[in-house]
């Protein structure tokens, strides 16, 4: 035995990896089970933020990973505190965000004994975990945590859950730090295609003339921003973005098409549906961006760059897969593509877009209402000169943002693409402001998402955060509303909100209200929000029945979209 | 088809459920599995056989290998490989049916257990199909009670996978690289 490794608590170990593992802060809850680890909390110097659920620790963490490619850290106690965690972690692991939850757990004399507080948590998040692990000793706690926070952030990234019974934390054992380092022979991230598949790449990127680059959440994983961009310029070829792709590619860029998918832009789908060759990087083939898989880009050659196997042939057959980092495939690619100019195919697709361009409401002069479309033009307007980081909940005004915010910047919208999560925004955003104090975070969210988690309004007076809360206040369910008015014979059943007055409650919590209900307040409200040196809360009472335009409904073909009317009218009176 | 997967693992707690929960996740079926120690105390070996037709079987191949336990998958199900079951056969034998029921146990080389009164018990092992040809032909007499172990399978010829290094590869075991030629 080696007497100079010092003996210490399980508790105090916990702390001293996640420290050495260069984590700052932690998002928690504490409760019976997880007390043991609080204690020590007083010896390290990680900053620990209270949150007022544990869903929101969960988010919050997601927020964080997600502004800064770090792993965000969420700590919670046994039984209800960790199942409060499963929506935060099935987020996370939809969107391959690289978070580590940490839970107390009952004694390990008592586990399998319903104790109180006792949930069998690592069972129930085998499904929704990347990896997790059920902790019972003390001198298992180091190495749990460097492999935890090993495999939260490499290969593709996703939540690691470490579940500690109490004991483990109370008890001592000598602290090896050396001696805990990952060692994994299981685990390969680091994967790479073979050379025969890089040749059947650029085959078909020489033949192709009409292709399409696709680009996907994992190019900023991957880190491979500009290579993406060099490969587009080089190459000539127009780069249609999923939602979580939109900023990868500056969207003042002139390859940059925007949106694709079930609320993209129909130029965009339409170039999709025409495309020969579709480069999909770092992109999953969502349903929300093919459509019905039967007529997705029948006449279109399909290779797929993605880190993760499982995902080839998943959901559209493709021709070439290339398993691997995007970053190196793009690093071995490049310098082996041959320039070329599809000006043709590009002219092309701005024949499409002009035929758009009439139907959107941003060309709709001020008619006393205020509509969604609006306002967030209007902050983006007021917000792009800054380093601003929008963060959104799930619904129409999710998809309004992704269509008027021009996102330029990487990491600059933080949203729950694949698992939708209500609630998300507002702790998601309290994330991204801790990881990035600097830059000026908007929640954007709706009336409905926004009641799922306000409770963290408390989280941001405590921690003295400064972020900005746009409510987008349509007094429904404003997504489902629409789907019930496409498709349900407009029978809103379930969806107008009784909401409460949104700036009382924020100014109960101390945060300063702004009430704004026509177009010309929007530009001050922001800017207000903006020179404040607080919380800013402001509810836009936006037109109740707008809708989302445009929309291939579910099962639909990409192409066969729901448009805007034309010429524009009113759309709540319109039908 | 039925597709015969080899799965090498990490021998700890747990990992017989992350793989089953990753079949049921994922909504691949499952015919037979069973699991058990191999000539590496570390290492457990697991033989799955599943009804898939070969996209699906890749894509259970790559799921499979993404479980952080996992050492190595082989899907064996077009190599040359040893394939075998395991069944105990207890089926009723009562005066001369029981001379009947040892011929037949001779034929197929089924070793017997235990003999009572009334009743026969039986070892058989082989391919899947020569189980199910005995058990048919058993059927008449009157079968009391049957299990099987479900399909253990290991390559032919000397060459076995090595488990001992990280395998970087995904694929047969002497693939050289990652491809996906489809």
């Amino acid at each position: 035995m080696d007497s100079k490794k010092p003996m210490m608590t399980g508790a105090r170990i916990l702390w001293e990896c996640l420290e050495r593992e260069g984590v700052k802060t932690v998002f928690g809850y504490p409760g019976g089970a997880i007390l043991p680890a609080y204690d020590a909390l007083q010896h390290s110097s990680i900053r620990h933020i209270l949150v007022r659920h544990e869903q929101g620790a969960t988010h919050m963490a997601d927020g964080f990973a997600r502004a800064t490619g770090g792993v965000g850290v969420a700590v919670a106690t046994s039984g209800p505190g960790a199942t409060n965690m499963v929506t935060g972690i099935a987020t996370a692991m939809m969107d391959s965000s690289p978070i580590v939850c940490i839970t107390g757990q009952v004694g390990s004399k008592l586990l399998g004994s319903d104790a109180f507080q006792e949930t069998d948590i690592t069972g129930v998040t085998l499904p929704i975990t990347k990896h997790n692990y059920l902790v019972t000793r003390a001198d298992e706690i180091a190495h749990a945590v460097r492999e935890a926070m090993y495999v939260a952030k490499s290969g593709r990234p996703g939540p690691v859950l470490i579940d500690i019974t109490k004991d483990a934390q109370q008890s001592s054992c000598e602290f090896d730090w050396e001696g805990a380092a990952p060692r994994m022979r299981g685990y390969r991230p680091d994967l790479s295609p073979a050379k025969e598949e890089y040749k059947k790449a650029l085959e078909l990127i020489r033949a192709a003339k009409r292709p399409v680059i696709l680009a996907g959440h994992g190019i900023s994983i991957s880190g491979a921003e500009h290579e993406v961009q060099a490969f587009a310029e080089k190459t000539c070829i127009p780069v249609a973005m999923t939602l979580l792709g939109l900023g990868h590619l500056p969207a003042s860029h002139v390859l940059n098409l925007g949106m694709m998918g079930m609320h993209g832009e129909a130029w965009v789908n339409k170039t999709i549906q025409e495309a020969d060759l579709l480069l999909a990087f770092g992109m999953r083939f969502d349903d929300r961006v093919t459509g019905t898989l039967k007529t997705y880009a029948v006449n279109a050659k399909k290779i797929h760059v993605d880190i993760d196997p499982a995902e080839i042939n998943k959901n559209v057959k493709v021709d070439v897969a290339l398993v691997g980092d995007l970053r190196n495939i793009l690093l071995e690619l490049l310098p082996r593509v041959e320039s070329a100019n599809h000006t043709e195919w590009i002219e092309h697709i701005h024949s499409l877009k002009g035929e758009t361009a009439v139907r959107d409401i941003q060309n709709l002069p001020d008619n006393g209402h205020l509509y969604a479309a609006h306002v967030i033009n209007d902050l983006w307007h007021e917000t792009r000169e800054h380093e601003t980081i929008i963060v959104t909940d799930v619904g129409q005004h999710q998809m309004w943002e992704a269509q008027y915010y021009k996102h330029e910047q990487p990491r600059s919208l933080i949203t729950s693409g694949g698992l939708g999560t209500m609630g998300f925004a507002l702790p998601a955003g309290v994330g991204a402001k801790v990881a990035r104090p600097d830059a000026d975070v908007w929640v954007v969210v709706g009336d409905g998402g926004f009641q799922m988690t306000m409770a963290e309004l408390a989280t941001i007076v405590q921690e003295n955060l400064k972020v900005n809360i746009a409510i987008i206040n349509n007094g429904y369910l404003g997504m489902v509303r629409q789907w019930q008015e496409f498709f349900y014979e407009r029978n809103y059943e379930a969806t107008p909100l009784l909401n409460p007055d949104f700036a009382k409650l924020a100014e109960a919590y101390g945060i300063r209200s702004i009430v704004v209900k026509h177009r010309s307040e929007v530009v001050p409200a922001v800017r207000a929000a903006r020179a404040h040196e607080g919380p800013v809360l402001i509810d836009f009472k936006v037109e109740q029945e707008d809708t989302v335009y445009p929309m291939v409904a579910a099962g639909s073909a990409l192409h066969d979209m729901i448009r805007r009317p034309n010429p524009l009218v009113e759309t709540a009176e319109d039908e | 088809m039925l597709h015969t997967i080899v799965v090498y693992v990490e021998n700890k707690p747990g990992v017989l459920s992350r793989v089953v929960t990753l079949f049921r996740r994922r909504a691949f079926n499952i015919d037979s599995l069973t699991v058990g120690r191999t000539e590496k105390p570390e290492v457990s070996r697991m033989t799955i056989v599943t009804d898939a037709d070969e996209d699906q079987a890749r894509r259970i191949v790559a799921n499979v290998y993404k479980l952080v336990n996992v050492l190595l998958v082989d899907d064996v199900t077009h190599q040359p490989a040893l394939l075998r079951d395991l069944a105990l056969v207890k089926v009723s034998a009562t005066g001369e049916k029981r001379s009947q029921i040892l011929e037949l146990a001779t034929v197929f080389k089924a070793r017997v257990l235990d003999i009572a009164l009334d009743s026969i018990t039986l070892e058989l092992t082989g391919g899947e199909e020569k189980v199910d040809r005995l058990l048919e032909l058993l059927n008449p007499f009157g079968l009391l009670e049957v299990v099987r172990t479900g399909i253990v399978a290991m390559r032919r010829g000397a060459k076995s996978p090595d488990v001992t290094t990280k395998a970087k590869r995904i694929g047969p075991v002497d693939d050289s690289a990652v491809s996906y030629s489809v």
